[in-house]
């Protein structure tokens, strides 16, 4: 028993992960229709950014937190511009590809400028470890959890009560529409692109101290964190979040009572289970087709 | 320029819609057949590639290009038909048959992934598609008993008609050129079918088809079977190229590399996959060549526009040390692929057919004749 609720919230502080990367991909989805197959590597710039700010320069974790957040929702301004912008309603697969071509150009110029070791920033929470009975929970894992649950609160507060999250879920709608009713659009994309970079980058300063820092970790948890998003719905936050969640809880289970080989896999072996139940995911909404 | 008067649906549907074109392909056919007599090993191992990878862009063109179902996991169809060659070969089983065999388990494993792939469709679609590749990329790395595992198999010669194939010898060239070219033509009957047509009507509105008859579902498997079945094909032919074949040559980057094909080619035409088979193989030598020769050409240069020697040498070794920084090929991937959808979204196909209208018309040419549409409104984005 102790062993199953051991592995239940390691699977949560996991899927957490999973979540807080997911939670980009559907602010990007959910304001601009675009899948953005970077995201993973958004995160890893991020770690990297707060590890030249941390433990190169030295500077105090928390500023050089605030620091890498504010330099990633610049670059994400900065990639929106460059890549993203001109090719805005053209086909999805169009985007698709661009995202995929800039995920490989950020994961090469990290390895050149950083090289390919693991980097570790050290944080407040390396150390601790919370003990309730016999239970053991790393304060780093705790630092994830109660992260996402206050990301996800905050952004879900901004979508859906602020007139810039209103804003954005008009252009998402129907751009055309919302530029008409004085929305600016570009800005309104430029900005969703700066947050969905900030909470990347949070993210990959969180992930430091459990998975470390390498410029092809994006890759690796982005393809964890992809499944999560579809799962619960792309386009919806508190879905993404349960997403990521019962993926992470999934892979240790399957990680720790079947057989190896299936931690990997068990995931999408229930992705594609739930999307031939429910092709829109657990959240997502039904879209009525039309000619 | 010249006109073509269809006067009966026979004129409109022709293979070759005038002389000009039997005489272009039939001058390219015959650079082909000469070509492994003529150029080094090297080049024609990678012309060998070409044609593999062609055969899987013609394969992915009639999912993604042509019935509009983007996939990701065409590396694991690659895969399929790989290992059924592998095994079968391994049991005495003839090369004719292995062949057929690894076709017809693929496209049927490929009709079964059509089946779920119905009801989904964008972005849900191509995340069941890697979720494919994924779960068959580990089966292969734990069915120890018939895969090998991760140490991989070992793919003996092909021997054809009692004649031993090696995979460095003109005749798998013209093997693999042979399977290419079957497969273009196949395609090209396939899409002035009904069933082509109903692909097509698929791609660019889904209830449109279904309002019009055409039974979406089944035309989907049958497009998924099709696509797959081709890959596998190709899958022997890789196999056999390579000699030795693990689980982790079949991962994710390969379905990309297949997407980046077609994507480079041209998604609206047959020659795409050829053009973006042509760039994906060749970039690796190209790239190889600019990293040994760049630097010297530089410097030559920064001596011509009155550097001295001194900082000429300098030059050199700066632009060899950023040369071989490592990484860089996955940069100059990542931008080409950016640069690609940003100002040639039709392709190098499209950028042939812009130059040779260009021609054409020659003082009238207006550049918005491939412009694109955009469309900003959800609900027309959702077909």
């Amino acid at each position: 028993m102790l062993d199953f609720v051991q592995q239940l919230v390691s699977g949560v502080a996991l899927g957490c992960v999973y979540g807080l990367i997911a939670l980009g991909f559907v602010l990007v989805y959910k304001a601009t229709e675009v899948v953005n197959f970077a995201q993973g590597d958004l995160m890893m710039l991020g770690g990297f950014f707060a590890f030249t700010f941390i433990g190169m320069m030295g500077l105090n974790y928390w500023i050089g937190f605030a620091g890498a957040v504010a330099a990633m929702a610049l670059f994400g301004m900065l990639a929106e511009r460059v890549v993203v912008r001109p090719i805005l309603g053209y086909p999805q697969f169009s985007i698709i590809m661009a995202t995929i071509g800039l995920g490989y150009f950020l994961r090469s110029v990290s390895g050149m400028i950083w090289g390919t070791d693991d980097f570790k920033i050290d944080t407040p929470f390396s150390q601790g470890v919370l003990r309730i009975g016999a239970l053991v929970l790393a304060h780093d894992k705790l630092s994830v959890i109660a992260a996402t649950i206050i990301l996800c609160t905050l952004l879900w507060l901004f979508f859906n009560k602020t007139t810039l999250g209103t804003a954005m879920r008009a252009s998402s709608e129907n751009m055309l529409a919302a530029y008409y009713m004085g929305i600016p659009v570009k800005r309104v994309v430029s900005i969703v692109w700066a947050i969905s970079a900030a909470v990347a980058t949070c993210a990959g300063v969180l992930l430091a101290p459990i998975t470390f820092i390498h410029s092809n970790v994006g890759l690796v948890l982005g393809l964890k964190a992809f499944p999560a998003a579809v799962l619960g719905g792309f386009g919806s936050i508190p879905g993404a979040v349960v997403g990521g969640v019962l993926i992470g809880v999934i892979e240790s289970m399957a990680g720790f009572y079947l057989a190896e080989g299936w931690k990997d896999v068990a995931p999408y072996v229930v992705l594609l289970a739930v999307l031939l139940l429910k092709p829109e995911g657990l959240f997502g909404r039904h879209v009525r087709k039309k000619v | 320029m010249r006109f073509l008067f269809k006067t009966d649906y026979e004129d409109d549907i022709r293979l070759f819609p005038h002389s000009g074109y039997v005489v272009s392909y039939g001058i390219l056919l015959a650079v082909l057949l000469i070509a492994p007599y003529v150029v080094s090993s090297y080049l024609m191992s990678q012309l060998v590639f070409v044609c593999i990878y062609a055969t899987v862009g013609v394969a992915l063109l009639i999912l993604t290009g042509f019935t509009g179902q983007a996939s990701l996991g065409h590396a694991a169809f690659l895969a399929i038909g790989a290992y059924t060659a592998a095994y079968l070969q391994k049991y005495g089983v003839p090369f004719p048959v292995y062949f057929l065999a690894a076709g017809a388990l693929t496209g049927l494993i490929g009709a079964l992934v059509g089946f779920p792939a119905l009801r989904l469709q964008g972005i849900y679609l191509v995340i069941a598609t890697i979720s494919f590749a994924f779960i068959v990329e580990e089966i292969l790395a734990r069915w120890e008993s018939v895969t090998n595992g991760n140490e991989g198999m070992r793919v003996k010669a092909l021997s054809l008609l009692g004649v031993t194939v090696s995979r460095d010898s003109p005749a798998f060239y013209f093997l693999c050129l042979a399977v290419l070219v079957l497969t273009i033509v196949g395609t090209l009957n396939l899409l002035r079918s009904p069933t082509g047509r109903a692909f097509v009507a698929i791609r660019d509105s889904e209830t449109a088809a279904r309002s019009m008859g055409v039974n979406v579902a089944l035309y989907k498997v049958k497009s998924f079977a099709i696509s797959a079945a081709i890959t596998g094909f190709a899958g022997v032919l890789f196999a056999h190229k390579l000699s030795f074949i693990s689980p982790e040559m079949f991962t994710l980057q390969l379905s990309i590399e297949f997407i980046i094909v077609i994507l480079i080619g041209g998604t609206f035409s047959l020659h795409g996959a050829v053009l973006g088979a042509i760039f994906i193989v060749m970039i690796d030598p190209f790239l190889t060549y600019l990293k040994d020769d760049m630097p010297g050409i530089i410097a030559g240069m920064a001596a011509t526009f009155g550097a001295g020697t001194q900082s000429a040498a300098n030059v050199q070794s700066k632009v060899a040390a950023f040369a071989s920084l490592n990484g860089l090929k996955g940069a100059i991937y990542g931008i080409i692929i950016v640069l690609f959808v940003l100002f040639e979204p039709l392709g190098l196909y499209g950028r042939w057919l812009k130059i040779k209208l260009f021609f054409q018309l020659f003082p009238l040419y207006k550049r918005a004749t491939f412009k694109r549409q955009k469309i900003y409104v959800k609900s027309e984005r959702n077909r």
